[in-house]
């Protein structure tokens, strides 16, 4: 056993892209376990690792950690990237929750016709210019220091970054009225762990293809009429 | 002003009636403002009030806290309701978590088309009994203590509390497998915060009726 925490996942990015993100940001190294059939996953479900039938799961500290909110939690705490006291954390907390739902719109982009995906591309580029950039613009502009909360570099920032990179997948110029998020964009991308995690050869994972769907369809037997927003 | 947490939301459950849980389980007195107009609500929009444009809203030690699980956990946090240390809070986390996944088919159940009702409450049955009663069933049997963390009082349990009650309304027999979760729900009822949230009442919202999901529609119309 090699201490290191074990992810359990597609090979791909889902609700698992997210952890690889913090633990990355935070210096932590991982090792990974992808589900390619449908045998490992029940394996798996035999086996009683996952709580509530699902992934992902993280193998960490001698728990069988699912549920990704609860996984984030933990690693940012762990990793001090939870801000300093209950505050800062409640701060963090609605930050995450603002990019989790921008996430969230991405997340199932893949599953969608065709025609759903241009449907779904204008929703997610009109709700981050109108209402999640804006917020993160002005906290930035607001206290004029370089992270989303109490000056010192958080799971806010981590996952902000996340979010906005995604977006521009779907819509290059996305950042254009958002100056500040530029810098930070600049800025945050710049911090050493984060370099490293953006660089060819890291764990980060690809734009989902077809590919990555099929394997999650055949795997889960699930996803196979998924609407747009 | 009071000093008390002031909740905004329409009147009815929704995503506030977990906070409405939590606070009334950890003794706190709070305000509410409802809802009842699309006015109203871009009024709140406008004047800077909601965050992300959406609610709930809970005013609360000086803050305009939005996003569920934010103010959720602020409140088990400040209440000491989160376990003792970073592990029984991943529990907590991890079992409010998945409750959640639970409540959020019961929170769409209303807004299904006529046509969706039935399978849907097929879902709600199927999952509550597949997948998380039998988990909670399971850490109850295990440990033999009369909460689900720590041997202590928490978020996790009220959280379960609140799904079970929820269940139950639409599927009556939901507990009849499962002994230790009749146990748990005959333990929480009598714990006394928790007796006096159900009682006639208290701030506790009955379950969403027409003109609930009727007002819903009007106020979020865009």
């Amino acid at each position: 056993m090699s201490g290191k925490p074990k992810l359990y996942y597609f090979d791909g990015r889902g609700k698992m892209e997210s952890i690889r993100w913090l633990l990355a940001a935070a210096g932590v190294e991982f090792e990974e376990e992808f589900l390619e059939t449908r045998e490992q996953y029940e394996k798996l479900l035999q086996g009683g690792s996952l709580l509530f039938q699902q992934v992902p799961m993280v193998e960490m500290d001698g728990m069988r950690m699912v549920q990704t909110r609860a996984i984030l939690s933990y690693i940012a705490a762990k990793y001090n990237l939870y801000g300093k006291d209950l505050k800062e954390r409640a701060l963090i907390d609605m930050y995450v929750g603002g990019t989790d739902d921008l996430m969230g719109f991405i997340l199932m982009f893949p599953f969608l016709s065709a025609e759903d995906k241009e449907k779904q591309r204008a929703f997610i580029v009109q709700k981050a210019t109108s209402r999640y950039f804006p917020v993160y613009e002005k906290v930035l502009k607001d206290h004029g220091q370089d992270f989303l909360v109490g000056n010192n570099f958080s799971w806010a920032d981590v996952h902000l970054l996340e979010a906005i990179l995604m977006v521009e997948e779907k819509k290059s110029d996305v950042l254009s009225g958002f100056p500040q998020l530029q810098a930070f964009k600049a800025r945050i991308s710049r911090t050493p762990t984060i370099k490293k995690f953006l660089e060819p050869g890291s764990q980060r994972k690809p734009v989902p293809d077809d590919k990555y769907v099929e394997t999650v369809r055949r795997v889960l037997r699930m996803y196979y009429d998924v609407k747009a927003n | 002003m009071s000093g008390k947490p002031r909740l905004t939301y329409l009147n009815g459950r929704g995503r506030m009636e977990s906070i409405r849980w939590l606070l009334a389980a950890a003794g706190v007195e709070f305000e509410e403002m409802y809802l009842e107009t699309k006015e109203q609500y871009d009024k709140l929009i406008k004047d800077g009030f909601l965050l992300f444009q959406q609610v709930p809203l809970v005013e609360i030690d000086g803050m305009k806290m939005v996003q569920t699980r934010a103010i959720l956990s602020y409140i088990a946090g400040k209440y000491n309701l989160y376990g003792k240390d970073l592990k029984e809070r991943a529990l907590i986390d991890m079992y409010v978590e998945g409750i959640a996944d639970l409540m959020q088919m019961i929170l769409m159940f209303p807004f299904s088309p006529p046509d969706a009702k039935e399978k849907n409450l097929d879902s709600i049955k199927e999952r509550a009994t597949n997948r998380y009663f039998p988990v909670f069933e399971k850490v109850l049997k295990q440990h033999g203590q009369d909460f689900l963390v720590g041997n202590k009082f928490s978020w996790a349990d009220v959280q379960l509390m609140e799904a079970i009650l929820a269940v139950e309304e639409k599927v009556p027999a939901v507990l009849s497998g499962f002994p230790q979760l009749q146990v748990f729900k005959t333990k929480m009822s009598n714990m006394p915060t928790i007796k006096k949230f159900l009682q006639p009442g208290s701030p506790r919202k009955p379950p969403p009726d027409a003109h609930y999901v009727e007002t819903v529609l009007k106020v979020f119309k865009k």
